[in-house]
């Protein structure tokens, strides 16, 4: 079972990979092609070659996925290494807060922020005009949501870190509380980080295809894994191939990402397997 | 006990109240403009007479006094008048709730009697092949998007084979009988299920073998008991404890993956009331019907808490400190 979760976890970046390295390259081909040379999997209404809008959507989806993912593991693990470390009043706070984010219907609430009409809240024109809005836009949004696991698992690391011996020296030497945090507590916290955040990436990709499937997120004719979906639904009676080549490359990132992340628990601490659970 | 239970409803009121506060002011926030709106549909409107309806409507006060006046009203049980379907709000809502409660029942329903069962056996023998499968197909039900799932079942039953309907609801009463409006509810029941009876298997599968480690499970062991007695008389008593809680938390997820599915088969509950209010800016259902999908799932969140010190006498009262 170990050898083939390994494997698995080895390979799953390789698909990741591949995948991404081919979005890329196949992208490039085709802008210099006529559009109607080569189908490997048929054209979508409009005569686009559904491969090349596949791969497209993948990098957008892709890279949505990875941005998210980061992005809410830096501020899940500096929300969850201020309350661990300082405790208190502090912690509290922040986990009362981080608890009642857990305790709201995220996806009705995100489909409300999503629709936001951003010049009320007075987002620079710059910004609002820009072509990559309903990226920047969707990208927030998901870290809005995704922070809070991180920072869950943060905290009850840094609170068990916080009172070991090489704490105490570093404290005894004059260390100021950011460099403990920073130089001794964070180094060691990189585990349960990168376990969360593989995890997370998961389940932010399917966040944002969901969001781009019910058209909130990625504006077509920029194409996303999730708005290629929408299309495919107006089509479903004429062309239901369509509906199915988007979601099983969902389905695969997201697994491999699922096993990977679970494979990592495995690997870099059995004894945290049923915790995150 | 009522310590923690008045300390535990105490904190669901603050993030409610604090949600309704944060909603309302989204709501402000959302394209388009009440009155405008209400200009839009009269061509005999004056400047005057929407001065009058601003007036009226208070929407030019600020925020905190507009969102008190919401309050006292709504504390009256006066939620507003529905814009898209000019019935007051609560009309509108009560029979989506009731179609939503009928769709999630069922998937609950069916997501623990497969779930459960499946965790259990997989946990009875870890490592083994049948464990491998059924992990494998529980990462599969995690992983699979939702939608996706919806509407692979669209094209296969009512596209290819065509033997059910692709979306929407039967009229409730008619010669068709029960049967009819059955048929509308298999595929959004089927993509539900689908979609939750992997986790529950995962965390089945992972209580169980912790709880198979312990000593007392060594003990039984050796009394000579048999692997099933273990397992059903010893091990799932106490494997339930953590179970039990997180499906209460999901039942309160459930109402998210409700809103993706009732979307795609156009099941006329709260999920696609939600969806559909926000898209269509109406201002007050929208409002009601978020607060009301808050409460459901704070409530989910509440008996999750209340459950879990309930069922495990070992847990002291107050573990909010140690989680």
């Amino acid at each position: 079972m170990l050898v083939v979760l390994a494997t698995l976890s080895v390979s799953a970046p390789v698909i990741e990979g591949l995948l991404g390295v081919d979005a890329q390259a196949v992208d490039l081909f085709a802008r210099l092609q006529s559009p109607s040379l080569q189908h490997l999997l048929g054209t979508d209404e409009l005569g686009r070659d559904v491969l090349l809008r596949l791969l497209y959507g993948g990098q957008i989806s892709l890279f949505v996925g990875l941005t998210a993912a980061i992005l809410s593991a830096v501020v899940g693990t500096v929300v969850g290494l201020l309350a661990g470390y300082f405790g208190g009043p502090v912690d509290a706070l922040l986990m009362r807060l981080t608890d009642g984010i857990i305790a709201l219907p995220m996806l009705p609430l995100l489909i409300v922020l999503a629709a936001l009409d951003l010049s009320k809240i007075g987002v620079p024109d710059q910004i609002l005009t820009s072509d990559n809005l309903s990226l920047y836009r969707i990208i927030t949004i998901v870290v809005l949501a995704g922070w809070t696991t991180v920072a869950r698992l943060v905290r009850s690391s840094a609170l068990a870190l916080r009172e070991r011996g090489f704490v105490l020296a570093a404290e005894s030497q004059g260390a100021s509380s950011g460099r403990i945090m920073i130089v001794h507590i964070l180094p060691n916290l990189a585990s349960p980080i990168i376990v969360a955040t593989t995890l997370a990436a998961g389940n932010i990709i399917l966040l944002e295809s969901v969001l781009s499937f019910l058209g909130l997120g990625i504006q077509p004719p920029t194409p996303s894994w999730g708005n290629l979906l929408t299309n495919a639904q107006e089509l479903i009676w004429q062309a239901p191939g369509l509906a199915f080549y988007p979601g099983i490359l969902i389905l695969i990132t997201v697994i491999s990402l699922n096993f990977l992340g679970d494979g990592l628990q495995d690997a870099l601490d059995p004894r945290a397997l049923d915790q995150s659970l | 006990m009522v310590q923690f239970f008045t300390s535990r409803l105490l904190q669901s009121v603050t993030i409610l109240t604090i949600m309704s506060f944060v909603i309302f002011v989204l709501m402000g926030w959302m394209p388009g403009d009440p009155i405008d709106l209400m200009i839009a549909s009269n061509p005999k409107m004056t400047p005057a007479g929407a001065a009058h309806l601003r007036d009226l409507y208070g929407v030019d006060k600020p925020i905190i006094e507009r969102y008190l006046n919401w309050l006292l009203s709504a504390l009256r049980g006066d939620f507003g008048y529905s814009r898209l379907h000019s019935r007051p709000v609560l009309d509108v809502m009560f029979p989506a709730l009731q179609n939503t409660l009928v769709l999630l029942g069922c998937s609950f329903v069916l997501a623990l009697s497969i779930g459960l069962p499946l965790g259990i056996f997989a946990a009875s023998r870890p490592y083994s092949k049948f464990d491998y499968c059924i992990n494998l197909l529980a990462f599969a039900g995690i992983s699979i998007p939702p939608f996706w799932l919806a509407l692979l079942l669209i094209i296969v039953f009512a596209v290819l084979l065509g033997v059910l309907p692709a979306g929407g609801l039967g009229v409730h009463s008619g010669a068709g009988g029960i049967w009819e409006n059955l048929r509308f509810l298999i595929l959004p029941v089927a993509s539900l299920t689908i979609a939750s009876v992997g986790s529950h298997t995962r965390y089945m599968r992972s209580a169980m073998i912790e709880t198979l480690r312990q000593d007392y499970i060594r003990t039984a062991r050796a009394k000579g008991l048999s692997h099933r007695q273990v397992l059903l008389l010893h091990a799932l008593r106490n494997a339930m404890i953590p179970v039990a809680t997180v499906v209460a938390l999901d039942f309160g997820s459930l109402f998210s993956g409700a809103l993706i599915t009732e979307t795609i088969f156009a099941y006329p509950g709260m999920g696609k009331l939600i969806f559909d209010a926000v898209m269509g800016n109406d201002f007050n259902l929208a409002l009601v019907s978020l607060l009301f999908a808050t409460v459901m799932t704070l409530s989910g969140n509440f008996l999750a808490d209340i459950s879990y010190v309930w069922l495990d006498p070992r847990l002291s009262y107050h573990r909010s400190d140690q989680k």
